[in-house]
């Protein structure tokens, strides 16, 4: 113990703390705070990189998700779109069948009505002109057997005849 | 790469210790009566275990006896009823007075002692000098060896700062190196000691006693001869600073703690026979903390000195071909351990100051929450 109080000098006590001092000093306004601000800096830098990789990634993540979301119903809609389309189709074709017999049916009765009555104007065009050929005959086998007297006179005494026999 | 670097570094250490010693060999058999080569070797230990007033690197005989010096003489700022500011180079290293203003100084054993024109040292019956000793401000070889170290710790991380500035917060050169260290302190020292929220103003003076406890202590390996960590004065400076900073920091938590130390876990009269002991404890552990740290980095620069030298002097008392290889091999061994010593001491420094701020620094709400999370989960 007295060797090391006679080893004590005040003046390089003095010296050191003064020193020091200083040195502390200088040391954190020119190199401690500007190194441990620029370590801080360059940490929160790759923290905040790091963490928007992350994010960047959800958000991929999330796309992704979304597009298959999207994929899928839009497949579903196809889906739908597509059956719908085949009823619809169904139900045109089975109405339109509907309508061409009923269609067809009315055009077939038409037409037998058509045939119909114009089987019968026919037939009585045909009547009426057998009525006149039979009048024409007639007419003229009436003529060619009235030609003469004795003939005329015969008929009238026949058809005398026939008139008292009734 | 480095251990040639080393090799060479102590081969240079031993030719340099070794044309001292035998230089001083000469110089004493002249002037006092023969000492035997282990008193040299042990003097010249002490010797360069203390401060000093010039900066000498070594010191030779020439062939016609004069002892020669080199290095540089360095100022000597004396407070003797008023200022005395004079060149340490007027002692020709401790072998004439100086006269300054008509007062005679002396130097001995690397203290400066006021004496009569003849420089005659009264001892007492311990031998001790009981000669005026004026108040010694001098600029001595640990002062400047101070400002050198500041200089170089100034350079290398405002240069540091700089390159995060240029290359967008990325070091470059010597950076590369130090700022691993640089975080080290922050995230292994101080934050996990201190608390993330209350490191932040100690940084500073945690990075600063770190790299310049480190530094000295590495410049102590270099044979220039150097102790400045190893010196009482300093280490005191230092553990004087941690221990102003401990307790101008506390929180009222630590004071409540250094006084009422089992808080309102029993009544206060079962209390007080306990505290009769416990404050008293208490308050002398406020300076053992600061002491241990003063007294551990100052033994062991100093025991790591005494061992390197005398390993090194028993080469020249040896003189054997058997002998000196192995206390060189020694030597060479334990100075590889100094250089991990030399870390070791400032981290520890560091460490426990940091541990001494984070116990005044801290507040016991806060530790409760944390233990009720910690349970919890």
């Amino acid at each position: 113990m007295e060797k090391l109080l006679n080893e004590f000098s005040i003046g390089l006590f003095f010296w050191q703390t003064l020193l020091f001092g200083l040195l502390v000093f200088l040391l954190w306004k020119f190199a401690w705070k500007p190194i441990l601000n620029a370590v801080n800096d360059r940490e929160d830098g790759i923290k905040d990189a790091l963490a928007a990789a992350e994010n960047a990634k959800k958000e991929m993540q999330n796309v992704t998700a979304d597009s298959e979301k999207l994929l899928k119903e839009a497949r579903a809609e196809r889906e739908s779109l597509l059956k719908e389309a085949r009823e619809i189709k169904d139900r045109l074709i089975a109405e339109s069948k509907d309508q061409a017999k009923v269609e067809g049916d009315k055009m077939i009765k038409q037409a037998q009505a058509t045939i119909e009555s114009e089987k019968k104007a026919a037939v009585a065009d045909i009547k009426n002109q057998v009525a006149e050929l039979s009048v024409e005959i007639a007419e003229k086998v009436i003529k060619k057997q009235l030609s003469n007297k004795d003939k005329q006179l015969k008929l009238v005494d026949d058809m005398l005849g026939d008139i008292k026999l009734n | 790469m480095r251990k040639p670097f080393l090799l060479k570094i102590l081969l240079a250490a031993v030719l340099l210790l070794g044309n001292s010693a035998f230089a001083s060999v000469k110089e004493d058999s002249s002037e006092e009566p023969k000492k035997d080569l282990k008193t040299e070797i042990k003097e010249y230990i002490n010797h360069h275990l203390q401060d000093s007033h010039d900066f000498s690197l070594f010191s030779y005989t020439n062939d016609a006896g004069e002892h020669i010096y080199v290095g540089s003489s360095l100022p000597v700022i004396l407070w003797d009823n008023g200022l005395k500011v004079f060149s340490s180079s007027k002692f020709h290293h401790g072998e004439t007075l100086a006269e300054v203003d008509g007062n005679y100084y002396k130097l001995y054993h690397s203290k400066i002692y006021k004496t009569d024109a003849e420089g005659t040292i009264n001892y007492d019956e311990e031998h001790h000098a009981t000669n005026v000793k004026p108040i010694d401000f001098s600029i001595t070889k640990n002062v400047v060896m101070i400002i050198v170290t500041g200089l170089l710790m100034l350079w290398l991380f405002t240069s540091l700062a700089r390159s995060y500035a240029k290359n967008n917060g990325v070091p470059t050169g010597m950076g590369r190196f130090f700022e691993p260290i640089v975080l080290y302190i922050r995230d292994d020292i101080a934050r996990p000691n201190i608390g993330e929220k209350r490191y932040r103003k100690y940084m500073s003076f945690l990075l600063t006693i770190f790299f310049f406890i480190w530094f000295l202590n590495m410049f102590g390996l270099t044979p220039l001869g150097i102790n400045v960590t190893g010196n009482i004065a300093i280490t005191f400076s230092l553990a004087i600073m941690t221990f102003l900073i401990t307790n101008l920091t506390g929180t009222k938590d630590y004071w409540m703690h250094q006084f009422n130390p089992l808080g309102d876990s029993m009544p206060w009269y079962a209390k007080i026979p306990l505290y009769i002991i416990l404050v008293p404890i208490e308050m002398l552990g406020l300076i053992i903390k600061p002491f241990s740290l003063l007294i551990r980095l100052y033994a062991n620069m100093q025991a790591g000195h005494i061992v390197l030298m005398s390993l090194i002097g028993l080469m020249f008392i040896f003189k054997s071909w058997l002998g000196s290889p192995l206390s060189f091999a020694l030597a060479f061994a334990i100075s590889l351990i100094e250089i991990l010593v030399a870390l070791l001491q400032a981290y520890i420094f560091t460490m426990l100051s940091a541990l001494y701020f984070g116990f005044a620094s801290e507040e016991h709400e806060h530790e409760h929450e944390e233990d009720a999370e910690l349970a919890h989960s």
